[in-house]
């Protein structure tokens, strides 16, 4: 993927973050309750559906279960989503 | 919880800090549809959100290969780039379109009609967000009745959506199916699926859009399974032209539980306009289709 092709003039390169970081764009951040959330509550891997959900693919799989804030857009999808209201969206204030 | 969540593959190839809207459908869609057709994969696509997604050179956010065409020449650029890598000898790579519905029901039905007669050996996906939404929310013929955009302000669009699917039906191709970002597995098997079959495959994605359908970020995937749930729109799959509802949809026929139409419109600032007489054409409308699928399932 990183390799350039000389026959292409105008070839992007990837890289996360090409927006910037687009976690500035939030005005209400998601926090995790780990005391209500199932994985750290069974101590195994379960449930992330709102890790299934985010539309950023900002959440990480394991326990406990974290969010990219850099990157997280705030949309409140994964405390919408989440089965144990386990995610709490609150003002980033300003 | 899902068991077959753990059965994705756990790769992202839409990296995080990309230029879609909080909550955007199409990413969540995106984000599956490119897990599962992985590696060995181009892609080409036309204007639309997601080349705003894909980013500006000399960065991208996609991890796999995408050509940038113009919008009447997506099938036709897919076309090329099938012969380029058969001539090649790349034969294990997939070639996929995916255009907006204004990139497919509109400016791109020539190349892409032209694309399946031929039978050309490739992936067509339309995420369809029902109107011009890179520029500005514009009516598309995607757009259902009843919806406020940026050209129709005052009296709503008066023409029902076109049934692109059918379209596609008529000109019997290897495999059809309609997918949801409200149900990411679903959408991801069907990718799988669409791979790893020869011909012509056209793929719908239902994708709700925040800004243009004028609801919260948050409830994107509340809307997107509002529109299953009312059955304006359906998931099924076509394979050589057999018919079968799939998931969500499969049970609805089955029960035949289908909330009213106006669950979904009322959620919905673009329907704040829409009059007594459009809601009950709309409502006529979206039975008749249904009628219609019922018909094609029985077989
Ligand atoms: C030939 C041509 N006409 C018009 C445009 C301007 N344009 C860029 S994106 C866009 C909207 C595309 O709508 P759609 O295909 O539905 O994708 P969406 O933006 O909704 O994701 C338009 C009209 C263009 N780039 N090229
Ligand atoms: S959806 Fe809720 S309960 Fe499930 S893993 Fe995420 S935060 Fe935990
Ligand atoms: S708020 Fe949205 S972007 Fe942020 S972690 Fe939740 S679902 Fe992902
Ligand atoms: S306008 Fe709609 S489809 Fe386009 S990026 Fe924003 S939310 Fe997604
Ligand atoms: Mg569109």
């Amino acid at each position: 993927m990183e390799k350039k092709d000389k026959n292409i003039s105008a070839m992007s390169t990837p890289a996360i973050g090409e927006a910037g970081f687009t976690g500035d764009w939030r005005d209400m951040r998601p926090v995790i309750n780990h005391g209500k959330c199932i994985p750290s509550v069974k101590n195994k891997p379960a449930c992330y559906l709102c890790w299934l959900y985010c539309p950023e693919g900002v959440i990480k799989t394991g326990i406990p279960v974290e969010i990219d804030l850099n990157y997280c857009k705030g949309c409140g999808i994964c405390a919408e989503e989440c089965p144990a209201k386990a995610i709490t969206m609150v003002s980033e204030g300003g | 919880m899902p068991e077959n969540l753990f059965k994705i593959n756990k790769e992202e190839y839409m990296l995080p800090g990309n230029r879609s809207c909080q909550g955007c459908g199409l990413s969540l869609s995106y984000r599956y549809a490119l897990k599962a057709l992985r590696e060995n994969t181009i892609l080409t696509l036309p204007a639309c959100c997601l080349t705003v997604l894909h980013g500006l050179y000399p960065t991208t956010s996609v991890t796999i290969p995408c050509l940038n065409c113009t919008f009447a020449s997506t099938a036709a650029s897919a076309a090329g780039l099938v012969a380029g890598l058969n001539a090649t000898g790349k034969t294990d790579t997939t070639v996929v379109a995916f255009a907006g519905d204004g990139g497919t029901f509109d400016m791109g039905i020539q190349a892409l009609s032209g694309a399946a007669e031929r039978g050309t050996d490739f992936i067509f996906v339309c995420y369809d967000n029902e109107g011009y939404m890179n520029t500005g929310t514009q009516r598309s013929s995607a757009t259902p009745m009843g919806a406020i955009t940026t050209t129709t302000p005052i009296l709503t669009k008066e023409q029902h959506k076109k049934d692109m699917l059918k379209i596609m039906e008529a000109h019997d191709i290897a495999y059809i199916a309609t997918t949801s970002p409200a149900y990411p597995i679903d959408l991801y098997d069907k990718f799988v699926k669409a791979k790893r079959i020869k011909g012509t495959r056209y793929m719908q994605i239902c994708v709700p859009c925040p800004p243009g359908w004028g609801y919260p970020p948050r409830d994107t995937v509340k809307i997107a399974r509002l529109a299953i749930e009312t059955g304006v729109f359906v998931l099924f799959e076509m394979e050589n032209g057999k018919f079968r509802f799939t998931g969500r949809s499969k049970s609805l026929a089955e029960k035949g539980n289908r909330l009213p139409l106006i669950n979904y419109i009322e959620r919905q600032d673009r329907f704040k306009k829409i009059s007594e007489e459009q809601l009950s054409l709309l409502q006529k409308f979206t039975d008749n289709k249904w009628n219609e699928y019922l018909k094609k399932a029985e077989g």
